[in-house]
């Protein structure tokens, strides 16, 4: 059973991770306009010099 | 006249010495959009960043210095097309943004913890009928509460804080047996945890969590598109003012900050921003968002006119009167209000079945465990099924009921070009078997459009539409309209020259065309018709007469004939002469209608008929409407009604189709029915988890499948409510 000690914290590690992932996309706004992300893959010009 | 645009007051400063202007963006359909509105910002000197959010249809611009000028953009724009105006975000919008982010977290942090938890109870579940060992099953239970415990003190805030306001308020409503649920389940589980027993219910409590949160995240979801698309409407629609300052200098700023003693600028084709008295300048207004009546009124210096009237034809200048001589506007809200204690809160049918719900299962709870001690149980097993059933009989399914269904009818509606202000007037709608129009802007179209131009070949009416893009008069908006509809993309023609009060003109291949009143087209003037007004247009030899003037929505006849087949009774109520009102009725096929209403006597006539047991739809657009619109049972404005009106109005309808009204009421319909389906559902499967847990044979393992289960069957009926008989099926 000390297969355990390595699994638990390994799979609670993974899914703090998922959590901490999904938390930082929030903050950064990526569900703020869902539609515009799939609009925006299809016009090619979106590489401005500026 | 040039006017110099000064967006400056829209600006807000940003941190790093940046400065943010939101503008909403009305047109926006396709991929090209994206690049075209941000392309055409792009080259504007002072810009750092142009992004356009499609999904709320805005377009968030940054600049490095305050005294930008976007016009030149905007008038890109609006070749291409877009309708743009600044937009004002208000508070109660960011507040609601700021709970839909909390709410997501929430859910984020209870689907972490459940999916965890449920990796645990799954190893257990499996242990115990092979060959676990008490010490790994305790282990496993600890890292359980472990998770659980702070996971579900986190993200069921937001039942457990609107349970506790509840309570105080002595209401009752599904959030407090959730949080009794919640709060047992977790109790009950550290409990037997710490006694080494073989059953704990933390997955069950984090899972009852996560789905509750999912249905309020929907929720909130639809409701945020709702309302970022009616505030968007509503900057779109009376954007800005043109304040005249001390120096004569015009600068754009937003209506709302105009105060009393302001001089406006109100150019011939727009609406009049804020009441006031006209200083200089002369016109015909129509006031028909005021009074009903379509015919325009003759103003002069000294004249009083109201917000949300349409100046026609000559420039104004305004000096806006001060807050509390806004006579009209003030006599309409204390009718407003008067109507709104008429319209008795409505509760809804989760509220009615929580009042009783609630109260039964903790009695039946009780029960169950006086009657397994009367039985001859010890109290530790008789409490642990008395809180079994508590856990089971949590309304999982009940609370996501009308939810679910109220967030697929407001996308449904939203497609159809409807957006509501809430979920809870789908079952007041539903409810509904008259409906009572205006006819002014909700039968009618708002605007003037093109009723007849056969004396014009095709190609002749296309240059007419071209030249017309160059003019705000709004008769030649109309004839711009209406070609339109043939060709989308209109591109203006160069140098053409608007005279005031006769047209527009300029040359095309060397040859003159010009649009305007007959006299200037040198075309003979027809007799004078009461109902239309004339334009006409001539290239070279070519000339012809246009009409344009009040027609009905272009799919009126077709809704009124669906909607008596459907059974509803179908009345106008108009502040409009008579005459004009019977020949509409009698148009439309409506052989009960009243003209020459007053707002008040709307009213009345409303509550008279509410008090004959009729449920009443009021549809319209009107400042004169608004009392009524308060009054009915449920209401309905177009997106081009006055401001007070729509505020009042349960939902509002775009475009220049009446067909949504028809949609509404039977999407609502078929809402209401998935409803009170889903309902039944939840209750049922109660009927059959209730006597399991009664008698004792809960385990997690049941308690978790019958919730889940539950709930996944409430969400996917509610998919069905997506599918109503609609106008165009």
């Amino acid at each position: 059973m000390t297969i355990l000690l390595y699994l638990v914290p390994a799979a609670l590690g993974l899914g703090l991770l998922a959590l901490a992932a999904f938390m930082w996309s929030l903050r950064s706004g990526q569900y703020d306009d869902l539609d515009g992300a799939a609009h925006r893959i299809l016009s090619d010009d979106d590489v401005r010099v500026d | 006249m040039k006017i110099a645009v000064d967006y400056s007051s829209f600006l807000r400063p940003e941190t790093g010495g940046r400065f943010n202007l939101e503008w909403a963006v009305e047109g926006v359909s396709s991929a090209d959009a994206i690049a075209e509105i941000e392309g055409a910002f792009s080259s504007i000197p002072g810009l750092s960043k142009a992004r356009l959010n499609f999904t709320t249809r805005r377009l968030t611009t940054e600049w490095t210095e305050a005294d930008c000028d976007p016009s030149p953009a905007i008038r890109t724009l609006e070749r291409l097309g877009y309708r743009v105006a600044p937009f004002v975000g208000d508070a109660e919008e960011s507040e609601e943004d700021r709970y839909t982010r909390w709410l997501l977290r929430c859910l984020a942090v209870s689907g972490f913890a459940a999916v965890n938890v449920m990796l645990l109870s799954v190893s257990v579940w499996a242990g115990n009928v092979t060959d676990i060992t008490p010490e790994t099953r305790d282990l496993f239970h600890w890292l359980s509460a472990l998770i659980a415990l702070p996971a579900a003190g986190f993200s069921g805030q937001p039942f457990f804080y609107k349970a506790l306001r509840a309570l105080r308020q002595g209401d009752m409503t599904m959030d407090v047996p959730i949080s009794i649920g919640i709060t047992l389940a977790l109790g009950m589980s550290v409990y037997e945890t710490a006694h080494h027993a073989e059953h704990a219910y933390f997955d069950s409590a984090l899972m009852l969590i996560f789905f509750l949160l999912s249905g309020r995240v929907l929720e909130h979801a639809m409701r945020k598109r709702t309302r970022s698309a009616a505030a968007n409407l509503a900057a779109l629609r009376s954007p800005v003012a043109s304040k005249i300052n001390a120096d004569g200098h015009v600068s754009e700023v937003p209506s709302d900050a105009l105060i009393a003693g302001d001089l406006v600028l109100v150019t011939a084709g727009c609406r009049i921003v804020a009441d006031g008295v006209i200083e200089t300048g002369q016109s015909q207004i129509d006031a028909s968002l005021m009074t009903g009546e379509i015919e325009l009124t003759a103003v002069k210096p000294g004249d009083l006119v109201y917000a949300g009237t349409f100046n026609h034809h000559g420039a104004l200048t305004i000096r806006v009167s001060a807050a509390g001589s806004r006579t009209l506007l003030a006599d309409i809200e204390k009718l407003i209000d008067e109507a709104l204690t008429y319209r008795s809160r409505y509760v809804q049918m989760a509220d009615r079945i929580a009042r009783v719900y609630a109260p039964v299962v903790h009695i039946a709870a009780a029960l169950t465990a006086m009657l397994w001690i009367g039985l001859g149980t010890s109290v530790h097993d008789a409490l642990i099924i008395a809180i079994a059933v508590l856990i089971i009989t949590c309304p999982c399914a009940l609370a996501l009921a009308a939810p679910v269904v109220q967030v697929i009818t407001a996308g449904a509606l939203f497609q159809k070009g409807l957006l509501i202000r809430s979920g809870d007037m789908i079952e007041r709608m539903a409810e509904i078997d008259t409906i009572v129009f205006d006819k002014t802007g909700t039968l009618t179209l708002p605007e003037p459009s093109l009723i007849d131009a056969s004396q014009l070949s095709n190609d002749a009416l296309l240059m007419a539409g071209r030249l017309a893009l160059s003019s705000h008069h709004p008769l030649a908006r109309a004839v711009c309209e209406a070609v339109r509809e043939k060709q989308k993309r209109l591109e203006p023609y160069p140098d053409t020259q608007e005279i005031t009060g006769s047209g527009i003109h300029c040359v095309i291949d060397g040859v003159e065309a010009r649009l305007g009143s007959p006299s200037f087209c040198s075309v003979p003037a027809p007799l004078w018709n009461k109902n239309a007004s004339v334009l006409a247009f001539r290239y070279g030899s070519e000339a012809g007469l246009i009409s344009v003037g009040q027609s009905l929505r272009p799919d009126a006849i077709e809704t009124i004939k669906k909607l008596k087949a459907k059974g509803y009774h179908v009345m106008i109520l108009s502040g409009d002469h008579a005459d004009i009102v019977c020949k509409v009725a009698s148009e439309l096929g409506i052989s009960e209608w009243r003209g020459h209403v007053l707002p008040k006597e709307k009213c009345d006539l409303l509550v008279a008929m509410k008090e004959q047991g009729h449920k009443v739809l009021m549809v319209g657009d009107g400042l004169n409407d608004a009392p009524a619109l308060a009054a009915a049972t449920a209401s309905l404005s177009p997106a081009t009604g006055a401001d007070v009106t729509q505020a009042v109005a349960d939902a509002i309808f775009t475009g220049k189709r009446l067909s949504p009204v028809f949609d509404m009421l039977m999407l609502t319909r078929k809402g209401k029915r998935v409803m009170i389906e889903n309902f039944s559902l939840a209750l049922i499967y109660n009927l059959i988890a209730v006597p399991l847990a009664v008698l004792g044979f809960v385990t997690p393992l049941i308690a978790a499948a019958a919730m889940s289960g539950s709930s996944i069957i409430v969400a996917l009926n509610a998919l069905r409510a997506r599918h109503a008989e609609t106008f165009n099926s």
